[in-house]
């Protein structure tokens, strides 16, 4: 389908970012945006994540993104007027430590996420195994439990993002790639897809795990990178876990979805940035040994599929959301290190704001410029 | 045959009246499809309704099977117990 010839603002990503900025954008009232995805809707990492929606974060940003989330995500089906519900399921994540040193990092984010009124508690080896009975506590010093954390469904969020955006007047296009920005002095001028060229002088880059590409196209060496995470999923049971089970240290998260299926996944230490987003067989076996060991009646489930998708990472494992200072009329939502698809509607809220130049909802700096100055806040709690 | 008595997925128990819904939504292909409403995600990983879903796509757009694209096929082949995939550590 050929494209529009001109656009107030360019989209480039058809994930939940990308979607959750349009809806947003139109929803202030801005006209003529357009969305660019070069295979369909939630194609890269949104359909690919594990679907978990955490609030238990340890640093600032990123409790304040995920606590606001919640709040939409808990309204998103009268929100967006949704044609299929969300199947968000509040049953809470437990994490869990494995040294007191972990257990005293947990106590620090307690803190943190308390100023943001995120309902999280410390939890006892005994009180964990009442949450979830099936768990081995072998080695287990403590834990944390926030009981509105959970899950959504990725595939419907997507859809009811893009349906939403759609009524309110955006175009998007499916199967149209972006192939080069076009730039005059420091000002953008334009994107060229393989559909035509759009005349725009402002982009927003949420690309996902190639938003280094996109930043190739502006000049820009963006400080992300993308690597592989894997994950499986299990054939169907009744009602067994209520919430996702998780360790940063045993290295796990495993969740046991509504529809029935158990989502489970690890972060390899030794995967090295790529693209490649090809199941290994590696995966398979040190997934269902830690899965085995931690949550042993899990052992005797089917695995039906297993996939890869791409984290973006920064080096401090917090988005970057922000307008270029290089390149005015960039903006990037990009970098959110393996939870993008959990503080997606916050993120869509505040990129919004900032284009249209409206006060933001949320007072927040995530500019890139705090890599070359150095002043990183390191996330913890990331698998 | 009655689209609305008529099973393509088994898994996921969805009539052929709910899958041409779907596809009347805009959802005209495998991959969007399976993700929307869940088609061939189930346990026997579409061994019936892959067969089906690519025919009443071919009879909406008037082409031969061969031109609608099969979705990724992801590993394993068929479902493996977790205990016989984690050794040791699945029978302690």
């Amino acid at each position: 389908m050929p494209v529009k010839n001109k656009a107030n603002v360019v989209i480039i990503g058809g994930g939940v970012v990308g979607l959750a900025v349009a809806y947003n954008l139109a929803l202030l009232g801005i006209k003529d945006v357009v969305l660019l995805e070069r295979a369909y809707l939630g194609s890269g990492a949104t359909s690919r994540c594990g679907a978990g929606i955490r609030q238990q974060w340890g640093t600032e940003m990123n409790c304040a993104l995920a606590r606001k989330s919640m709040d939409i995500f808990e309204n998103m089906n009268e929100m967006l007027e949704v044609k299929r519900d969300i199947e968000l399921k509040q049953k809470g994540y437990l994490l869990l430590a494995f040294s007191e040193e972990e257990m005293e990092q947990f106590r620090k984010n307690l803190k943190v996420q308390s100023k943001y009124d995120i309902p999280s508690r410390e939890v006892t080896p005994r009180k964990a195994r009442d949450i979830v009975p099936h768990l081995n506590l072998e080695g287990i010093v403590g834990g944390a439990f926030c009981p509105t954390d959970g899950h959504v469904n990725p595939f419907l969020v997507t859809e009811a993002y893009a349906n939403a955006a759609r009524r309110l007047g955006v175009d998007i296009y499916t199967y149209t790639e972006a192939l080069d920005i076009e730039i005059s002095g420091s000002k953008i001028t334009g994107v060229r897809t393989d559909q035509g060229l759009i005349k725009t002088d402002r982009v927003v880059n949420a690309a996902g795990g190639y938003s280094q590409q996109i930043g190739e196209m502006v000049g820009l060496d963006l400080p992300v990178k993308s690597e592989r995470h894997e994950i499986l999923v299990t054939e169907k049971i009744e009602p067994l876990q209520g919430p996702m089970v998780m360790s940063f240290s045993y290295n796990i998260y495993c969740q046991q979805t509504p529809e029935g299926p158990f989502l489970m996944g690890y972060g390899d230490p030794d995967e090295p940035e790529s693209y490649n987003l090809n199941s290994s067989w590696h995966f398979l076996e040190e997934m269902t040994r830690k899965a085995a060991r931690l949550l042993p009646p899990l052992k005797h489930l089917r695995v039906i599929r297993q996939w890869a998708g791409l984290y973006n990472i920064t080096p401090d494992r917090q988005p970057i959301i922000a307008e270029s200072e290089e390149v005015p009329g960039f903006f990037m939502a990009i970098g959110f290190s393996g939870h993008g698809f959990m503080i997606a509607p916050m993120t869509g809220v505040l990129l919004a704001e900032m284009i249209a130049g409206e006060d933001p909802s949320l007072e927040f700096k995530l500019e890139p410029g705090r890599f070359e100055r150095g002043d990183l806040i390191l996330e913890p709690s990331v698998v | 045959m009655e689209p609305q008595n008529t099973i393509i997925c088994r898994c996921e128990d969805l009539t052929l009246a709910e899958v041409e819904e779907v596809i009347a939504e805009g959802y005209t292909t495998i991959e969007e499809i399976k993700r929307i409403c869940r088609l061939g995600m189930g346990p026997c990983r579409g061994s019936t309704c892959l067969q089906l879903i690519d025919r009443i796509l071919a009879r909406q757009r008037n082409c031969g099977r061969e031109e609608i694209k099969m979705p990724t096929n992801r590993p394993p082949l068929e479902g493996i117990k977790m205990k016989e995939l984690a050794g040791d550590a699945g029978e302690k």
